[in-house]
């Protein structure tokens, strides 16, 4: 399917400009915080407009300025696993993950939210409200509740940032599941480099809302194109990887 | 005999409150809704005008209701030609007055409440394929429940007191629109003061209680 984009905005100083295209594999969008990352998934998810340029999920044509397309949020299929997960605090975690599911016959719902606590190990945890979970549990429901309806792609914006380190780890082997299970782009934004390099099939590297370098992680380590990417890889060493 | 009239003027006053307050919550949330997730142009302007009756005297805001709604006011005007009717000097009036004057409560609490759900989990619901109506529905009202709640509560309170713009609009008729606050003006005016001493510690009472539970929704303890 594959995704690419072409995106330019202007706020409060910062300048974004960045273009890209993936295919369906899982992109990390490396960089410090504030480098126009998140900004970056926001766009595609149609939850901020750029000045300029294009989002195309396929063949199908989410956002082009120069068309004066703007496909609304609520129509562009996405998955998005936000930074604080934004489970409804509200509603059950089975009552998130069914929240997931617009559009669908009620039995087909039922069966697909089957499907996702099965494979998201959520058993015996439907009737917990997002409070009484741990965050690793958390974390696999806004996971179940962003694939429900199976979208065009997958837009994650640092969803471990708040899980301890052991956790976290065990999280590179949950993502690469993800990754088996999701035939859609998934794009991954993290400023952690161990997780990025054990995660990713192509890596994109951030700075100041533009792209420094693009490649696959072993590569962008390997051949920083600038002082600036070494730095901000540490590529001096191999980072140290828990797989 | 007596003791009818207060009975008349506490049902009467639970009547105006009821009916100003179901009408208060219909616009309040609606207008409160615009006002915290939609920015146009005049939006802080139109704030400013529904908060107002908060801080004008009541009588300032009957004046104004009397301009508006009068027998020949700009809006009562065509209505009196049309229907023969008007809304002064009627229990109708006492309930737009209450409407009026509480209003801002609901509109205040209810704006914080709805500004206060996560930018992120309305995000989060329109990520996920709902409407902004079933987002309103389903993830930030039942969030803002609570603000809601406080902001009818205290409405209904301050309907249930309201007494300077009713006065003006509604008139203080013994046995059609005498709410509580006005009987215990005419009650005191003619040195009936042990029917007045009951009304007021009723009212007193009533009020202290409606606060009692804004505060908890909006802690969050009910």
């Amino acid at each position: 399917m594959g995704l690419s984009v072409h995106l330019r905005k202007k706020v409060k100083g910062f300048n974004l400009d960045v273009a890209w295209e993936i295919n369906n594999e899982l992109t990390v969008l490396f960089g410090y915080s504030g480098a126009g990352k998140s900004m970056t998934l926001q766009m595609i998810a149609g939850l901020l407009i750029p000045d300029d340029g294009f989002v195309r999920i396929g063949s199908t044509t989410m956002f082009d300025s120069s068309k004066r397309i703007n496909v609304p949020s609520q129509q562009r299929h996405l998955g998005y696993v936000f930074q604080d997960l934004a489970l409804f605090p509200h509603m059950t975690a089975l009552d998130n993950i069914l929240y997931g599911s617009n559009n669908m016959g009620k039995s087909e719902r039922r069966e697909r939210a089957g499907e996702m606590i099965g494979a998201f190990h959520i058993k015996g945890l439907e009737e917990k409200y997002p409070a009484e979970l741990s965050g690793g549990q958390k974390q696999r429901v806004a996971f179940a509740r962003a694939l429900m309806r199976k979208p065009y792609a997958l837009l994650l914006d640092e969803p471990f940032s708040a899980l301890d380190n052991p956790l976290r780890i065990e999280m590179r082997q949950f993502l690469r599941g993800i990754k088996k299970r999701v035939d859609a782009p998934i794009v991954f934004v993290t400023h952690d480099v161990a997780e990025a390099y054990a995660v990713a099939d192509t890596m994109i590297v951030y700075s100041n809302g533009t792209i420094l370098q693009t490649g696959t992680p072993k590569h962008v380590f390997e051949n920083p194109w600038s002082v600036e990417v070494a730095v901000l890889v540490n590529a001096t060493e191999s980072p140290q990887i828990a797989y | 005999m007596l003791e009818s009239s207060v009975l008349f003027s506490l049902r009467l006053s639970f009547q105006v409150a009821a009916v100003a307050t179901f009408f208060i919550i219909v616009i309040g949330v609606t207008v409160a809704y615009f006002l915290a997730q939609r920015n146009f142009r005049g939006k802080e302007l139109l704030d400013m005008l529904f908060t107002l009756p908060l801080v004008l005297p009541p009588t300032v805001t009957g004046y104004y209701l009397i301009i508006l709604f009068g027998r020949n006011g700009l809006i009562g005007k065509p209505i009196y030609a049309w229907t023969g009717w008007s809304i002064m000097f009627t229990w109708h009036a006492a309930v737009l007055a209450s409407f009026v004057v509480a209003l801002p409560l609901m509109i205040k609490t209810t704006r914080a409440a709805i500004e206060s759900v996560d930018k992120d989990l309305i995000n989060a619901s329109y990520t996920l394929g709902h409407s902004e109506f079933e987002t309103t529905v389903r993830v930030i009202l039942p969030l803002a429940k609570r603000g809601i709640m406080a902001g009818a509560v205290l409405s209904f309170a301050r309907a249930l007191g309201e007494f300077g713009a009713t006065l003006m609009l509604a008139g203080n008729i013994p046995g059609k629109t005498d709410t509580m606050p006005l009987a215990i003006y005419s009650l005191a005016g003619s040195g009936e003061w042990s029917q007045a001493n009951g009304m007021v510690i009723l009212l007193t009472f009533m009020s202290g209680l409606f606060l009692l539970f804004a505060n908890k929704f909006s802690k969050g303890t009910i």
